[in-house]
């Protein structure tokens, strides 16, 4: 969520600092970027160490034999990489992100541009529904977790609850369905839901940012060319959104292949909705497993960085030809 | 002065500060101070730590009992949060650990210091039954000190709705059991409850000690038992069976809501450690034999299937001193006595005071000090088998529930073994 919806490039040149050493003019010049550099060291140390460090140090750990509590730096090359594409439980993780990644983008994308084009259309009381869209982004996702636990039990009979008691109280009985306990890939697009609900209300506030920044006038000038409200939603609100869209399905992909907490509280260890951050955990905390928890903390970031990386460069570059 | 300057003094300043942690000599370092870190959060177990930390303060008067304690999940938090402090070696004074195995990777990277030598002079060879010091032993020294011990083989259930039902009692085997699971079906009823993962896999183990006898199960963990073998396929066959009859599609989110549902009738047993005595009597009240009984899982009468939790005395601890007061505190007679009535489980020692155990844990102590008991340990918690080998017990565990390939979890779990070994 740390991710700007837009990546700006620092101002250029340092018009600032120009006007200060006017009144330098008679004293020995230090060099300019001296000050810049001594004012960023305190972060560019600390981002060196804390983040790249730290990755370097995770690969390190990513090619030993580490096991349990003494560390082992020895080298194993690739030994933990392959060992991962042969493990049937990593398989099987790998299956159940993309299919959560699919659901989840896909849904809350399709949920928060209905809802924001609604909004937009200007509803009664629109700053009240627009807070109450946002406000599931608030809870925590293990707080929405364990609401949504019991939400999506599927038990039978007198035991009956959540969505599945709502839908037979109103006679839609037959719509039950086994939520997360689903065979195959149901269960984990099941647990799309809560994650689609919890997020679904910032991709609309970002699709109303979006939408307010595009100047009427371009729809009416359309309009007055003769073009349907569909032409107008195909031929210049949608482009017009490309930005805004880009940015949202980068949050929730990386959002996404990192989201632990609320697949950890929803249902403790089940297989059925396992995925990589949680095979990562428990592998390396419960088994000691330090080797290969770290190999799939790598494959994690290398995929999060296919997925961020190119969105980066093209807001630098666009950036840079403004 | 120029703005700019200011503004470089003003992020100086703030780097310093930023980085005076780094240099600050470590905690005040009272001689007097005691950390002990424990997962005891629940009700029950933290008023029985706070018993046993008011007699050790009352024993050793100005000392400051730093109690760190993490919450959640059974242990699991804690231990993760353990894990960076030993690999820091930043460890607390003494630590929580089960008893057994779970302890041999802190052994192996020695974490923990022999206490061998404080259970010679505190008379606890004589004390702790046999079958318990020997699954204490790692590579033939003892690391840890127990302070209660709880049952895994047990299955639960409410008197009433066995007579309602026609059943003459708790089966005693688990064919009986499959057999008893058709007239319950009949009824509507589920025969089993079980709960997340780690139930089901409490589950396993007693079956197979059920199915396979004590020295079957005991060689699971050693080797002399053939996880190949066609008897372990056997008893693994019949835990299939066991689950196909319970509500494993639709299991309970946790154990208490797993017993909730044989309280309320919708189900009519459930195999659980007896932790469930803390909740059904102290939490919610139901009378012993009349609105809840308990008998030891099928086929396994007579064997005691045992946890502890226990407590270790750590390499490079700041109060060495004190934390060997502490460990001696939780192996005395009234240190145990202390804690184990609160937290609903019997002492390790077999010389309690008998008048504080009462109920459930009256007839589990007649249990656990019967010299004809045969004692073994849990693997689900910790006693036989190591913390890498148990964890990919879990993931193939998981593959088995789905997908019902017996032979393939026998050899995955017996490669494991040598592998983790």
């Amino acid at each position: 969520m740390s991710l700007p919806v837009d990546v700006h490039p620092p101002p250029r040149g340092g018009r600032i600092p120009r006007a200060a050493s006017v009144h330098r003019v008679g004293r020995r010049r230090r060099p300019q970027w001296l000050a810049g550099l001594l004012l960023i060291l305190p972060s560019l140390l600390a981002i060196g160490l804390f983040v790249y460090g730290f990755i370097g140090w995770n690969v390190r750990v990513s090619v030993t034999s580490w096991r349990g509590l003494t560390p082992t730096y020895d080298f194993v090359g690739v030994r933990n990489y392959l060992a991962l594409w042969g493990d049937e439980r990593w398989r099987l993780d790998v299956r159940n992100i993309v299919i959560f990644t699919t659901v989840f983008v896909i849904g809350s994308l399709a949920l928060g541009f209905g809802m924001a084009t609604l909004l937009e259309k200007g509803v009664r009381g629109q700053g009240f529904y627009r807070s109450v869209y946002l406000f599931p982004m608030a809870i925590s996702f293990v707080a929405t977790a364990i609401v949504w636990r019991w939400l999506l039990d599927n038990g039978t009979g007198s035991d009956t609850a959540g969505i599945n008691k709502l839908l037979s109280d109103v006679g839609l009985g037959w719509l039950r369905s086994d939520w997360h306990r689903s065979e195959g890939g149901w269960a984990i697009a099941a647990v799309a839901l809560p994650a689609g609900w919890a997020l679904s209300g910032y991709v609309m506030a970002l699709f109303l940012a979006g939408m307010r920044n595009i100047p009427n006038a371009v729809r009416e000038a359309a309009r007055i060319d003769g073009a349907t409200e569909a032409q107008v939603f195909w031929h210049v609100t949608r482009p017009m959104l490309r930005p805004v869209t880009v940015s949202a399905i980068v949050i929730l992909l990386h959002i996404s292949l990192k989201t632990f907490d609320l697949l950890y509280a929803i249902d403790q260890r089940s297989l059925k909705i396992d995925t990589p951050s949680l095979y990562m955990w428990f592998t390396t905390f419960d088994g000691g497993f330090y080797n290969r928890g770290a190999t799939i903390a790598t494959v994690l970031l290398i995929g999060i960085a296919l997925v961020v990386g190119p969105y980066i460069r093209s807001s630098l570059r666009r950036g840079g030809a403004r | 002065m120029s703005q700019g300057r200011i503004g470089f003094v003003v992020l100086l300043l703030i780097a310093l500060l930023a980085a005076l942690p780094l240099v600050s000599p470590g905690d005040a370092a009272s001689a007097h101070q005691l950390e002990v870190f424990s997962w005891w959060t629940g009700p029950g177990e933290d008023e029985g730590l706070a018993a046993m930390v008011d007699e050790f303060k009352r024993r050793n008067p100005g000392v400051d009992f730093i109690n760190a304690t993490v919450s959640g999940g059974a242990g699991s938090n804690a231990k993760a949060i353990l894990a960076s402090r030993l690999l820091a070696n930043d460890p607390p004074d003494s630590y929580q650990r089960h008893a057994g195995l779970e302890l041999q990777d802190d052994v192996r990277s020695g974490k923990v210091v022999d206490l061998t030598d404080l259970y010679e002079s505190e008379g606890w060879m004589e004390v702790f039954p046999p079958g318990l010091l020997d699954n204490l032993t790692i590579d033939g020294k003892i690391y840890s000190v127990p302070v209660n011990i709880h049952r895994a083989n047990l299955i639960w259930y409410d008197p009433r709705a066995l007579s309602a039902l026609g059943l003459p009692g708790p089966p005693q085997s688990w064919s009986e059991f499959l057999e008893q699971a058709t007239t319950i079906q009949s009824r509507g009823k589920t025969p089993l409850a079980v709960g997340p993962q780690w139930t089901q896999k409490h589950l396993l183990e007693t079956v197979l000690l059920g199915e396979l006898g004590v020295d079957g199960y005991l060689g699971l963990w050693t080797g002399r038992t053939a996880w190949r073998g066609p008897k372990v396929t056997q008893a693994i066959d019949t835990f299939m069976k066991v689950l196909a009859v319970s509500d494993v599609k639709s299991a309970a989110a946790d154990w208490q809501p797993q017993l909730d549902r044989v309280m309320s009738g919708s189900a009519v047993y459930a195999v659980m450690g007896d932790w469930s005595y803390a909740y059904l009597a102290l939490t919610k009240k139901l009378g012993w034999q009349s609105e809840y009984a308990v008998a030891a899982s099928p086929g396994s009468a007579g064997i005691f299937d045992f946890l502890s939790d226990s407590f270790t005395l750590s390499v490079g601890a700041r109060h060495s001193r004190l934390a060997r007061e502490w460990l001696i505190e939780c192996g005395s007679r009234l240190g145990q006595d202390l804690f184990n009535p609160r937290k609903g489980s019997i002492p390790a020692r077999t010389d309690p005071d008998e008048s504080l155990y009462h109920e459930y844990l009256a007839w589990d102590l007649q249990q656990w000090r019967d010299p004809n008991t045969r004692i073994v340990g849990s693997l689900t918690h910790g006693v036989v088998a190591n913390n890498a080998w148990n964890s990919e017990i879990d993931t193939a565990l998981g593959l088995l529930v789905q997908d019902g390939d017996i032979g393939k979890f026998a050899a995955t779990v017996d490669d494991k073994r040598l592998e983790t070994s």
